[in-house]
């Protein structure tokens, strides 16, 4: 278990610096800076001259990648050259929305996929199973954009029970700042639980056609009882991969459901960044996101050999 | 599936339904809602717009104020006179006033924000107007006077721009953050990527006549949003809302849509520095081809009105030139010819993110098309457009670009050598050099005419049309400005009714 997890730990820092490497050559590739951009056109060169000097982005690139690299270690992120303000906190105070919404809509979309998913093989070509798999077509085929649009237009705009957007933050409680998620989180993991209730049902399909749950079922245990002590469990692996990617997704793929709700959330940060030339808080970010997504990865693993105790940490 | 679709259907029809108007007890606070965020709350040292839509008048305030019609009044000085040249200007200051911290405000402040305006490391999107100021004197707490090295007859129009903003010695480095100004407000609160607060400041000289305690500005970009944000009565007001979605609220008897002209020129930029369109007759082509009223309704849904030159109507000395070179594809293309251009030629059409742009641009290219000009469009992003297209020192790497210039009066930037037009003309540099040298209004008039006569005869740009900007607020909040001659958002006059 030590060996492994130090192999892990040496995988997971080379993978940390690969990714630093990259994220710094091809974010400088970028053309046009953060001085041009925070003055704008009608400027005078002048003053973009100075604001380059001052914000350092005339220093050499190997010298700008050792600073930022440092700063990582000793946990300095920098300050944003639009905002003037720690990119720490800058990140930090998106988080507050990203990481919440990304559990809540991962929530609704398991307990929809899982319960699709399993009704569906249990009830396989059936009514039922056409009829929620033709909903899962739908559910797969709808932009999530537009899903949002239209509950905005009838929660908001008609009924007037939930704001159009905008975050309302933790600070007057968990129901003001969850009322706020709700729309967003749902229309995430519309699409989200499609996919995952049909990777699901497949994955039950598929262990249900195996000896030993004939051999269950020949020994005189119940249909019930054989899909949920035998099969789900079996069942698990290919689902877990998909949740793992989906979770990952919710972290930083959320940009287009957060312009809709105009919510300040981890991927709006980076595009607005990206465009503002921000690049100092677009690096930190994508750097967060790199080693959030080795976590999760690692996480999942780890599930793997609880959920099935036939694979051993030293195979992975 | 039937349901979902029957779900779907009942949205659609519950949404196009109108709502009744809703009672709202809400007495003295606002939400409003811009497109973009501010990078920070220091309108000298940084030029995004946003920056002026928050602070001006509300946290800063400048020695004059540039009013809804575009005229100048007191604000931090009470009165000026100018010398007879128009170089030297007297500023009388008001009494008594206070910074946000407690300091007071008097010349040295006003010479403290100049001089820190011009200074080298100044960032200042303005820092040649305050370098062109020869010296900022302050003979007593009250009295400033300004000499600048040319005649400027717009110094007290340019002294109520953002960038012109009078800020506190002490405070000033880190107003970025905490903006300390002698503005009605202060800043509550800042939730970056989400909403800036500004309360009511108790102490302000005239605290009685501000209405709002409190103001919330969220930033909501996507226009599909900004019409559910006031759909759903989430927000009260949003100046500049993104064309497309206006026509909506005109119709709706709980809005009030109000259409304003501004001092932005929409043009089609041409590189002078390319071949062929050096040329004049080639530029005349160009201009000849574009239909300016199809470009208008297409690319801003009709909120534009025509320009000929670099200038807008409203503005002093304006000229209508936009006969000059009317649409007329067959002149076009015998201008083509005349210029010994085999067609089709190919030009790059480079279009920054703005709809105006994206949209216009493709107008553009599909009008041209017809007279034997292929625009090969290319989308930028601004900091691409930026570095490539517009930077002083960067390589003018385009053929054609749609843009919009946002700042009033500036004929001067044309003049300038490096500016990405290239049109480098020193019948056009004399004759505005005349123009800021003339202290006579009428004269001047004259000559700002003659100048705009210059730019749509020589076809410099393409100018295509002054934006009108929409805003739609509640129809029981009043007060908000129509006209916006500048970015700003003045919050002292708005109220509930």
């Amino acid at each position: 278990m030590s060996v492994f997890v130090l192999r892990r730990l040496l995988t997971l820092l080379a993978t940390l610096v690969g990714a630093s490497l990259i994220i710094f050559l091809v974010l400088d590739a970028l053309p046009g800076n953060a001085a041009q951009m925070l003055m704008g056109a009608d400027a005078s060169p002048d003053a973009v001259r100075a604001l380059t000097a001052k914000l350092g982005l005339d220093q050499p690139l190997a010298v700008r990648y050792l600073q930022w690299v440092k700063g990582l270690l000793i946990g300095d992120l920098g300050n944003s050259y639009v905002y003037g303000t720690p990119v720490a906190g800058l990140i930090a105070e998106r988080l507050v929305l990203t990481i919440p919404l990304a559990i809540m809509s991962m929530a609704i979309t398991v307990t929809l996929a899982l319960s699709a998913g399993i009704y569906t093989a249990a009830n396989h070509n059936k009514l039922g199973d056409v009829g929620v798999m033709s909903l899962t077509q739908v559910g797969i085929a709808l932009p999530n954009f537009w899903f949002a649009i239209l509950l905005v237009l009838l929660f908001a705009v008609r009924l007037q029970w939930l704001s159009a957007g905008g975050f309302a933050g933790w600070e007057d409680g968990v129901w003001p700042g969850v009322k706020s998620l709700l729309l967003p989180a749902v229309s995430l993991a519309v699409v989200q639980a499609a996919i995952l209730a049909r990777v699901t049902r497949s994955a039950v399909l598929e262990v249900l056609r195996e000896d030993f749950v004939r051999t269950a079922r020949a020994k005189g245990l119940g249909k019930r009882e054989v899909l949920w002590s035998h099969v789900l469990r079996n069942a698990m692996i290919p689902v877990m991969t998909v949740m793992g990617l989906q979770f990952a997704n919710l972290l930083a793929g959320t940009i287009v459901i957060e312009n809709v709700f105009y919510l300040p959330g981890l991927g709006r940060l980076i595009f607005q960044s990206i465009a503002n030339r921000d690049l100092i808080v677009v690096r930190n970010c994508v750097m967060l996101l790199a080693t959030m997504v080795v976590i999760v990865n690692f996480v999942v693993d780890v599930l793997y050999a609880l959920i099935d105790p036939r694979i051993k940490v030293h195979d992975l | 599936m039937f349901r979902k679709l029957s779900i779907v259907a009942f949205a659609a029809a519950l949404a196009a339904a109108p709502l009744p108007v809703l009672a709202q007890s809400k007495k003295d606070s606002v939400v409003m809602a811009m497109t973009l965020e501010p990078p920070g709350l220091d309108p000298t040292n940084a030029a995004a717009a946003a920056i002026a839509e928050v602070t001006l008048y509300n946290v800063y305030e400048t020695l004059t104020k540039i009013n809804e019609d575009g005229s100048v009044s007191p604000l931090l000085a009470e009165s000026w006179t100018a010398s007879s040249d128009l170089k030297t200007y007297t500023f009388k200051l008001r009494k008594g006033v206070k910074f946000h911290n407690g300091e007071p405000f008097d010349s040295a402040a006003v010479k403290f924000s100049f001089e820190r305006n011009a200074a080298a490391t100044s960032t200042n999107k303005d820092k040649s107007l305050f370098q062109a100021f020869e010296k900022v004197e302050a003979p007593d707490a009250d009295t400033v006077v300004i000499t600048v090295k040319y005649s400027e007859p717009n110094l007290p129009f340019l002294l109520g721009q953002a960038s012109s903003s009078i800020v506190e010695p002490k405070s000033a480095a880190t107003n970025v953050t905490q903006p300390v100004g002698t503005g009605p407000y202060q800043l509550g609160a800042w939730a970056k990527g989400s909403s800036i607060t500004l309360n009511k400041w108790a102490d302000y000289r005239n605290a009685s006549a501000i209405k709002l305690s409190k103001v919330t500005i969220r930033f909501i970009s996507d226009p599909a949003a900004q019409a559910a944000a006031l759909l759903s009565n989430d927000v009260d007001a949003f100046p500049r809302i993104a064309t497309r979605v206006v026509a909506q609220f005109k119709s709706d008897p709980r809005f009030t849509v109000l259409i304003g002209g501004s001092r932005a020129k929409t043009i089609v930029a041409i590189n002078h520095r390319k071949k062929p369109l050096d040329d004049v007759r080639v530029r005349r082509a160009i201009l000849a081809a574009i239909d300016r009223k199809a470009l208008i309704d297409g690319a801003v849904e009709g909120f534009g009105t025509p320009i000929g030159s670099f200038y807008t109507p409203g503005s002093p000395g304006y000229v209508d030139t936009t006969g000059i070179n009317p649409y007329d594809p067959e002149k076009a293309k015998k201008l083509l010819a005349e210029a010994g251009v085999t067609t089709p030629l190919e030009l790059s059409l480079k279009l920054p993110p703005p709809p105006y742009a994206r949209q216009g641009g493709e107008i553009v290219a599909a009008q041209l098309a017809k007279v034997g000009i292929v625009a090969k469009i290319e989308n930028v992003e601004w900091a691409q457009w930026l570095s490539q297209v517009f930077g002083p020192t960067g390589p003018h790497n385009f053929d054609l670009t749609v843009v919009s210039h946002v700042e009033p009066f500036d004929l001067v930037k044309i003049t300038e050598p490096d500016y990405y037009l290239g049109y480098n003309n020193d019948a056009f540099n004399a004759l505005y050099k005349q123009i800021v040298s003339t202290p006579d209004e009428a004269s001047r008039a004259k000559l700002l005419g003659d100048a705009q006569r210059m730019l749509a005869t020589d076809a410099v740009s393409a100018y295509l049309f002054q934006p009108q900007w929409p805003t739609v607020t509640n129809k029981k909040l009043k007060g908000v400005w129509k006209e916006v001659p500048q970015f700003e958002n003045d919050f002292s006059t708005w109220y509930w009714e």
